[in-house]
């Protein structure tokens, strides 16, 4: 069995505002094992994104994280004081934001902005940082590193971005990376030239990768394992190939049956009815339940529990399916 | 079946200097006036069938958005000609322009900047009807546009609220009833789905393949996710750098691509079936900008099959089977 990287129990996050609490992420466990790539899958406002900044405990007031324990390596990263987990964060974990545009400084160069990141993180002197610096441009496919360093983020595309993005994300050589919609902002020709870019670097570095998007396409592509997120709780989580040929939950059937098929000629698409309910608001029980076809009067009542199925499945919910799509 | 729309050779292009100092610039110590134009159209052709679909799909910055804009005459059209039933509105001055406003209305893609938000939902669709004349008195209005908040899903006892009180789904249905309220024969669509969650995404897709089949209307959809495109489209037509690269019937083009970007565009889309997921060829590079044309083929740089007359000679549309046309020197499958 593959050692175990990430173990996260039953971590929940509130925000307290002027109009009630809000539960963000509701109980989630999960665990990442090394080497692995977990897709977070969901749309927005289902905390898949609040959900992996609590685990870094980037979670600002009015927020409140609560779990029964963040095991990193073993070690628990919620009771971890300020200075160890400035230590963790990009040492360790680092992160992948969606908006190349927005998540580099625009006063800095990018070698500078690379740079930083080496002299938190290692022990390299001027002269081989700089060297580090280049070779990381190179390796995620940028001509001309050497020059290119004294580039400004402005004079650089949102695909170009996006690549420095990343090598910084690699530049202190991480053993776990999470990736926030990193390809949501560009192209699809550059989507697909950057989760190529990421699916090899992160094999090579023998890293293990959180990505979380919305696009059921990439993570397809990319992840071995998928989380699907309903209104902060995973609701199916298994192997790829399991949940996108035989979904058990009906609210991952319901995403997959709203997504065109280029393969197949269908007159119209299968859409889940009703919207996301708000997060101040949720109905009591299953929070699926007003949207659901197969909704009885007992997913009102409770949550329903999760579900192992074989294959290393589990779903929460009273009525899996268990017929192939 | 007739044409609703016929472009013909459609040109946009934007000056972006911006004042005598900004076109001042010293050559071998010589002052030189110089102009930088952005050519965000260069000569396009498409029809659009009375009650069909033609998308135009591309990445961002080819120019799809562009030439939504000049077809409705939002931007005044450089070259070319449009015709909207047969009836030439290049030249037509603002006011005449009116009337076909009426007939053409525009769904954007942004339902956050796309309804005032300080009108309620009610006057935002009534306000066109009482422009156009289409209500006799606010009161035939108000209860029109009840009437078309219910068809396009949304409850009426909602229509005195203002937009933020609204998710993205339900604005973006708003908006196609404010489209809807002037009876329209021809929509353009600019992204209407891209904004939206997947869920909503496909409600929103089912909506409009209804409407279309209801109200007989015919559309020009621009979007860039291919998926969406094949599922909603009777035409396509794919952009690059402000030309047409290869445009034909649906079944067509995603059955027999032919020209190399549109090869690498299909290829890079992610898709769910893994079997025919086909590991894409590296596409090299980024998109060119506007502003430098390359003097060839607009995509001979990031070409891998470019030869030497691809940066010399522009290519033109060349039928390659009846309603599928291709702009390449050396297209995929050539006998030659």
């Amino acid at each position: 069995m593959a050692e175990r990287l990430l173990e996260v129990k039953n971590l929940t996050t509130d925000f307290h505002t002027f109009r009630g609490r809000v539960r963000a992420v509701d109980g989630i466990s999960f665990h990442l094992d090394k080497g692995e790539v977990l897709g977070i899958v969901g749309e927005s406002g289902s905390g898949k994104s609040v959900a992996n900044l609590s685990i870094l405990r980037l979670i600002e007031q009015p927020g409140v994280v609560s779990s029964d324990g963040v095991l990193f390596k073993g070690r628990d990263l919620s009771g971890l004081d300020a200075r160890s987990m400035l230590k963790i964060r990009g040492k360790e974990i680092s992160m992948i934001f969606q908006d190349p545009m927005t998540s580099l400084n625009p006063l800095y160069t990018i070698g500078s902005q690379i740079e930083e990141m080496l002299l938190l993180h290692t022990d390299l002197d001027d002269k081989g940082r700089k060297a580090r610096c280049a070779e990381l441009l190179a390796m995620v496919g940028i001509t001309n590193p050497e020059e290119r360093l004294r580039s400004y983020p402005h004079q650089f595309s949102g695909g170009m971005r996006q690549r420095v993005v990343i090598a910084i994300a690699l530049a202190a050589d991480p053993c776990l990376i999470i990736a926030d919609e990193p390809t949501t902002a560009l192209d699809v020709t550059i989507q697909a030239q950057i989760l190529r870019l990421m699916e090899r670097l992160v094999s090579r570095a023998g890293a293990s990768m959180i990505l979380i998007t919305h696009d059921l396409a990439v993570v397809s592509r990319m992840a071995h394992r998928i989380a699907v997120m309903y209104c902060g709780r995973i609701v199916e989580t298994g192997p790829k190939r399991m949940v996108i040929k035989s979904p058990a939950h009906p609210y991952t059937r319901g995403l997959l049956g709203s997504i065109p098929r280029m393969s197949a000629d269908q007159r119209r698409l299968d859409p889940i009815t009703g919207m996301v309910p708000s997060l101040l608001d949720l109905p009591s029980g299953c929070a699926f339940s007003p949207r659901c076809p197969r909704s009885q009067p007992i997913c009102e009542r409770g949550v329903p529990p999760e579900i192992k199925l074989d294959g290393g499945r589990s779903v929460c919910c009273h009525f899996p399916q268990l017929e192939n799509l | 079946m007739a044409n609703i729309l016929e472009v013909r050779n459609l040109v946009q292009h934007f000056d972006l200097t911006k004042g005598f100092l900004d076109r001042l610039r010293f050559e071998n110590g010589l002052p030189k006036l110089v102009h930088r134009v952005a050519h965000a159209v260069n000569g396009i052709s498409f029809d659009i069938r009375e009650g069909e679909v033609f998308s135009l799909v591309g990445e961002s910055g080819c120019g799809k958005s562009t030439a939504a804009r000049t077809i409705i005459r939002l931007l005044e059209p450089k070259a070319g000609t449009i015709a909207y039933r047969g009836l030439d509105i290049t030249k037509l001055a603002r006011k005449e322009m009116i009337p076909l406003r009426r007939e053409m209305q525009m769904i954007f893609q942004d339902p956050y900047a796309s309804l005032n938000p300080r009108q309620r939902v009610r006057d935002i669709v009534m306000e066109p009807m009482l422009f156009h004349r289409k209500a006799k008195n606010r009161k035939e209005a108000a209860e029109k546009s009840l009437a078309l908040l219910e068809r396009v899903g949304l409850n009426p006892e909602q229509a005195l609220r203002y937009p933020h009180q609204f998710s993205g789904g339900q604005r973006q249905r708003i908006g196609i009833a404010r489209a809807l309220a002037m009876e329209p024969r021809f929509i353009i669509a600019d992204e209407p789905v891209s904004a939206l969650d997947v869920s909503i995404q496909a409600q929103i897709l089912n909506m409009l393949m209804d409407l279309k089949e209801e109200y007989q209307l015919s559309f020009l959809f621009i979007a860039h996710d291919l998926s969406v495109v094949k599922h909603i489209s009777d035409s396509v037509g794919v952009m690059y750098l402000g030309s047409i690269v290869e445009t034909g019937r649906k079944e067509n083009i995603f059955r027999n691509p032919r020209h190399p970007y549109t090869r690498l565009l299909f290829s890079s889309a992610p898709t769910l079936d893994e079997e025919e997921r086909c590991e894409p060829a590296e596409l090299k590079g980024e998109i060119p900008s506007s502003i430098n044309l390359p003097k060839g083929c607009a995509f001979c740089e990031r070409c891998p099959m470019a030869v030497e007359i691809c940066a010399q000679e522009r290519p033109v549309l060349k039928e390659v089977e009846p309603g599928h046309s291709v702009s390449c020197h050396c297209m995929h499958g050539d006998p030659a």
